[in-house]
């Protein structure tokens, strides 16, 4: 199987590539276009801020490459608000894949959201094998609300999607390759689709 | 809910565990590795390493460290001592690093703070402030405590935060190793005035500390000995808290 995880210098590639390592799975870090068309499964990490993400996907046609895919696609943490339609953290416009909005947390609560919460209303073969309200590792400040495409839910204190799916499109809030044995489950189950 | 989180920090120096952390059934209590790989199987939320080495060699030795740390742990850690310029973070991070605290650095330099956060997220900006109960009030200290810096510690709290800073860790030098507990006070206080989470550190000694420390308004409590000699077991520790109605991942 080849997996490969998009290079766009705003993930934190080395995390996620250890902990494609720990399951046994080797990956090819690229922003190769053809390389990326070829593969069996794609991961599109990130971390930073959604404008200069963006900016930096453009930069490498990135943005134009990656709504074409039709293998299975897991985007983590702000790879999968970069698969949404705008954010308003520098009002940005994202790759629109999954027709979601990105929105801040309300002032109410400590942002960022940071530190390890549970995922209910799992519907999704990403999640086999995931018991409900299994913790999992989130640090963002900006969130998706909840809508027919959230496969899990989160709730701080109101519920959002921890989890999206879209076609092809699989999209996880929380940090897969943080969060120890379960992220780990939930990462080999998307290598398994 | 969002849980508390437990953190224990592990000091190193020249790639190995300081301290003189005492376990039975583990090969080698100086390897970081090992003891970082127990302590999350015991349900650690997160781990600190705090570098102390003082050397040229520093940065190999470190970043070769951090890389492994982030080949065999699954959980988030933290690494600070000693970081002051955007270059070392960076090296940091693409090493598996989730986050940097900074702490003289910041005091020394606090545009610091800025540039780490416009490059790398303030999700990845620890600052660590260092305070001390003084008669006028908690103070801001620097240099292993030995320096009054002349800043409030609520001040300079809610100063990091407008520059960036995506979490506080807090120390109360007049707490750190007494046991007699968290220095509740500050920790509540600067914990309802900033938006961003605040670890508390200094004073752990039991388990009834950690419940106080979160009663108080901590997100967070960090504690080194009593966790490296098993005087408060992780598994144990977190049993007593979630028993306290504290939300807690056990």
């Amino acid at each position: 199987m080849k997996i490969v995880i998009v290079d766009y210098k705003a993930g934190n590639v080395q995390s996620v590539l250890f902990a494609l390592e720990r399951l046994g799975a080797q990956a090819t870090v690229t922003s190769n276009a053809e390389e990326i068309q070829s593969a069996d499964k794609v991961i599109f990490p990130g971390v930073g801020e959604a404008s200069s993400a963006m900016r930096a996907l453009k930069e490498n046609n990135l943005d134009l490459l990656l709504p074409t895919l039709t293998q299975p696609f897991l985007g983590v943490c702000l790879g999968m608000q970069l698969l949404c339609q705008h954010s308003e953290e520098g009002d940005t416009e994202m790759l629109g894949i999954i027709p979601v909005p990105v929105k801040k947390f309300e002032a109410a609560v400590k942002v960022p959201h940071m530190g390890w919460n549970n995922l209910h209303h799992l519907k999704s073969n990403l999640f086999t094998g995931i018991k409900e309200d299994e913790y999992a590792y989130f640090v963002h400040s900006f969130y998706a609300p909840v809508t027919e495409h959230t496969i899990a839910q989160s709730s701080y204190p109101e519920p959002f999607s921890a989890a999206l799916q879209y076609k092809n499109f699989y999209a996880v809030q929380f940090h897969t390759e943080k969060s120890g044995p379960a992220g780990a489950h939930i990462l080999q189950n998307f290598l398994n689709l | 809910m969002l849980t508390k989180r437990i953190i224990p920090c592990l000091d190193i120096k020249n790639g190995r565990t300081v301290k003189g952390v005492r376990f039975e059934n583990i090969r080698d209590a100086g390897d970081p590795v090992e003891l970082a790989a127990l302590y999350a199987k015991q349900g650690a939320d997160e781990l600190v390493f705090l570098d102390i080495t003082a050397t040229n060699e520093k940065r190999k030795t470190l970043r070769e460290l951090v890389r492994e740390i982030a080949r065999y742990i699954d959980i988030p850690f933290t690494v600070g001592g000693g970081i002051s310029a955007v270059e070392d973070v960076e090296v940091l991070l693409q090493n598996g690093a989730d986050k940097v605290s900074v702490n003289s650095s910041a005091i020394h330099r606090p545009e610091l703070i800025t540039e780490l956060a416009s490059r790398f997220g303030s999700q990845c900006v620890t600052v660590a402030i260092d305070t001390k109960s003084t008669p006028e009030g908690w103070k801001v200290f620097s240099k292993a405590g030995t320096v009054d810096t002349g800043l409030w510690a609520l001040d300079w709290a809610k100063e990091v935060v407008d520059r960036g800073a995506g979490e506080i860790l807090l120390t109360s030098m007049s707490n750190d190793g007494t046991k007699n507990g968290f220095a509740l006070d500050i920790t509540g206080e600067i914990s309802r005035n900033v938006i961003v989470p605040v670890i508390a550190s200094g004073g752990a000694g039991n388990e009834q500390h950690f419940l106080d420390v979160f009663e108080a308004g901590a997100d967070a409590a960090l504690a080194a000995s009593i966790f490296h000699f098993q005087e408060v077991p992780l598994l144990g520790l977190k049993k007593f808290l979630a028993e306290n109605k504290i939300d807690i991942r056990c």
